[in-house]
């Protein structure tokens, strides 16, 4: 089962890496991981997206919990949660295609950030579902370069915890 | 401006004293007032005086409680050493032979008292050096902290002489780390490291300082600074609710164990759990750290438990129909098969660290808090009129009646021999003398690893905490001397015993020069074998008797190698050797008796095999039974 897990850290040198090493050591897989400074200043919000049954992830979970600088995990797949993935994808455009594919960007509510004579560079943000959808669009004109933040996720409302 | 005043005030007045001392013209009575003001301002604080980062490091440390280090010095860490010299008389520091060998001083040290153990290196090859003592540390949570030099900060990633990212490298085998950016930090860090080693699950810690924030000179505002460690918080509440569960577990038991293991000892569990253990009458099988968690001479003890523990307690385990599993992680060594360990039986699983519960084996109550703690609300519980049915022991007679006709049928045994000196003899009889002596009380057991450890463990009996002391988790050869010695800084009054093979001797051997020079008289029982005896004794089970580099000696007819007493006389250390087992008593009561250390090298058969053993991977139905 898919999860996402949404870490408070304290921004300090050396987090990060502590944490995929720890992750790496034990054996778990990361699909995705985000990292980016919070409301407050001392702190970072790392969001992964991890695959696993419900013994592993409660192991991930605990070994997270328990890295001296990690303030707080929660596992936020069984909330009511917003997750987005930004890409940025550059693909092969004559002329003649920009219209075609700026319709395509209209219709995933994206937008077109730089143009060359035979490129086109796109801005598309949302659910994976939506960004992989794009990609597959996009697959025909043939893709140049392609660049994702990985996930970010936050609970809806006032969430159980949420804040720091 | 009014606190600078008195800043001024006071270090004015500390270089009059200092002149007017040195003059001698103060009387005794005068000297002691102003000092007791000079120390009134440094606790306040306000003392105004810049001081190094070395000397705020080592201070510190004293308000820390530290008395001992355990320190090798080298460029980056001079400026530390020199702050040392300064307060001999507050701090002993205690000179190893290798970085190594001062951690596992530090271990014997921290492993004995309960207390942080303190070690200190160089940077580079002095900070790789700490690698397995760190490791080791996590593996057995135990509360060190060392502090390694670091060269200067703008230096830092040039790959400068003795650099090594030595934080990188430990981040996964410590609990936590430190790289100090700025000396202003350095009270805070060592206020958190103290913490963090030795509350909750205990673990190591190292402290990496840059050479130039020992020696950059600072005005120290307050040596009790907060914390800043918001993601700690090592205490849990245990609700009532969990525990009362684990008494209605016992209530519908009929066959109860508890396996306890080092959490027992880390927390200071062991009176408790006598008198739960008592008043519910459940008998107790312990792991390799567990032992001396409960009384080994107790009527419910099983002793050891898992590979090489008796064959009783892993067939009650492997019946019982609760596990009441103390202060554990369900490792390897104790569960064989996993799938097939205890299976008949619920589980109650209490741990400090919450990472543990569930995590080899699940738990049908699973408890993340302190186990003294808990063992003590069940002992409250249990006074309650509600528990009278559980309490009084006697509960279960026909468990007790099968777990005595297994102690019976299959105590420990070995087939003893007339012509040969064998380890397990040596051990059981050594520990008959020193009962004989009275010393028993005060006497610690150290060992290095592989068979000599597990005899020590089986034919040993220990009956109180912190007595006992092995390398049980990374199983650390060369672990046994440095340990003792680190035990005996400790425990000046203790008659400390490193029992070691000559596999693991030899790893650290070194160390006899710090016994020597540091006048901590350690003895050493070399159970010498010429060969590396757990492997030897895997091969002979496992791979046909063919000998993979597991032969110690110089060849066939030549002596046992290496002369294990000419090397101690060339530490000017006492060293006998035997052979014969008439020869034994004598040489043992020379060894204790001895107020020098003494290394007593026994040639010892290598046929012999650890037994019972239950293979790796194994279940109870593979034992093998002496």
């Amino acid at each position: 089962m898919r999860h996402v897990l949404s870490a408070v850290v304290q921004n300090q040198p050396g987090v990060l890496a502590q944490i995929t090493g720890m992750l790496a050591s034990r054996g778990f897989n990361i699909d995705s991981l985000a990292v980016g400074e919070t409301e407050k200043n001392d702190f970072s919000r790392i969001t992964f997206v991890v695959s696993g049954d419900d013994a592993e992830l409660e192991q991930v979970r605990k070994q997270l919990d328990k890295v001296i600088t990690v303030v707080k995990v929660l596992d936020i797949s069984s909330e009511n949660f917003v997750e987005r993935d930004l890409m940025l994808i550059k693909v092969h455009s004559t002329s003649h295609q920009r219209t075609e594919i700026s319709l395509l960007v209209e219709m995933f509510r994206g937008r077109v950030v730089d143009v060359t004579l035979d490129t086109i560079m796109i801005e598309v943000s949302g659910q994976e579902s939506k960004i992989e959808a794009f990609i597959e669009l996009m697959r025909p004109y043939g893709i140049v370069e392609l660049a994702r933040t990985g996930r970010i996720a936050l609970v809806r409302g006032v969430s159980v915890g949420g804040s720091i | 401006m009014l606190n600078n005043c008195y800043k001024l005030i006071v270090s004015l007045q500390l270089v009059l004293t200092d002149y007017l001392l040195k003059q001698d013209r103060i009387p005794k009575e005068t000297e002691q007032l102003i000092m007791s003001r000079f120390m009134e301002s440094t606790l306040t604080n306000v003392s105004g005086t810049k001081q190094s980062g070395a000397d705020i490091l080592v201070e510190a440390m004293i308000r820390q409680g530290v008395d001992t280090v355990f320190a090798y010095p080298g460029g980056a860490s001079m400026p530390i050493h020199q702050s040392l010299t300064k307060v001999e008389d507050r701090v002993r520091t205690i000179l190893p032979r290798n970085e190594q060998g001062g951690g596992f001083m530090a271990h014997g040290y921290a492993r004995t008292t309960g207390k942080v153990g303190v070690c200190l290196a160089t940077s580079g090859p002095g900070a790789t050096n700490f690698v397995t003592i760190l490791a080791d540390a996590k593996m057995d949570s135990i509360p060190v902290i060392a502090i390694t030099g670091q060269v200067s900060t703008p230096v830092i990633g040039t790959d400068a002489f003795q650099e090594t990212p030595i934080v990188e490298i430990c981040r996964p085998i410590t609990k936590h780390h430190y790289l100090v950016q700025r000396t202003e930090d350095i009270p805070r860090i060592i206020k958190e490291a103290f913490y963090i080693a030795n509350s909750g699950r205990p673990g190591p810690v190292i402290i990496d300082i840059p050479k130039d924030l020992q020696q950059k000179e600072i005005v120290v505002d307050t040596y009790d600074p907060p914390m800043n460690l918001p993601g700690y918080n090592p205490e849990r509440h245990i609700a009532q609710e969990n525990l009362r569960r684990i008494l209605q577990e016992i209530r519908q038991a009929k066959k109860p164990i508890i396996y306890g293991g080092g959490g027992i000892i880390h927390s200071g569990a062991a009176p408790a759990l006598r008198q739960f253990a008592e008043s519910t009458g459940i008998p107790v099988a312990l792991t390799l750290h567990g032992l001396g968690g409960f009384p080994s001479n107790h009527y419910l003890c099983l002793q050891m438990l898992g590979m090489h523990g008796t064959v009783y307690s892993n067939y009650a385990i492997n019946d019982a129909d609760l596990l009441l599993a103390f202060g554990v992680r369900f490792d390897d060594r104790v569960t064989g098969k996993l799938s097939e360990f205890a299976k008949h039986g619920r589980i109650v699983h209490i741990d400090a660290d919450a990472s543990e519960l569930n995590k080899n084996k699940h738990a049908h109550v699973a408890i993340n808090g302190d186990l003294a703690k808990a063992i003590a609300g069940l002992n409250e519980l249990l006074q309650k009129e509600e528990y009278a049915d559980i309490v009084g022991g006697g509960r279960y007679p026909d468990w007790m009646r099968q777990i005595d006709t297994w102690r019976e049928q299959e105590p420990m045994r070995f087939h003893d021999r007339d012509d040969a000196i064998l380890p397990q003899y040596a051990i059981q009889r050594m520990h008959q003398i020193i009962a004989e002596k009275g010393k028993l009380d005060k006497t610690i057991i150290t060992t290095g690893v592989g068979q000599h450890q597990m005899w020590s463990a089986q034919y040993f009996p220990y009956s109180k905490p912190r007595t006992w002391i092995t390398s049980g988790g990374l199983g650390t050869m060369g672990f046994g001397l440095p340990a003792a010695i680190g035990a005996k800084a400790a425990h000046p009054d203790h008659l400390v015993i490193d029992i070691d093979g000559d596999g693991s001797f030899l790893m650290n051997i070194q160390e006899l020069a710090c016994a020597y020079t540091e006048k901590l008289p350690v003895k050493v029982l070399l159970l010498n074998n010429q060969h590396l005896g757990m492997v030897v004794q895997w091969e002979d089970r496992f791979h046909g008797g063919n000998r993979g580099h597991t032969y110690l000696g110089a060849g066939q007819k030549q002596l046992p190698y290496p002369d294990f007493v000419t090397i101690a006389q060339g530490f000017k250390i006492k060293s006998r050797q035997i052979a014969r087992k008439s020869d034994f008593d004598a040489a043992i009561e020379e060894m204790i008796d001895s107020d020098t250390t003494f290394v007593l090298d026994v040639l010892v058969p290598y046929q012999e095999h650890v037994l019972p053993m239950i293979p790796s991977g194994k279940t109870v139905r593979d034992i093998i039974k002496a």
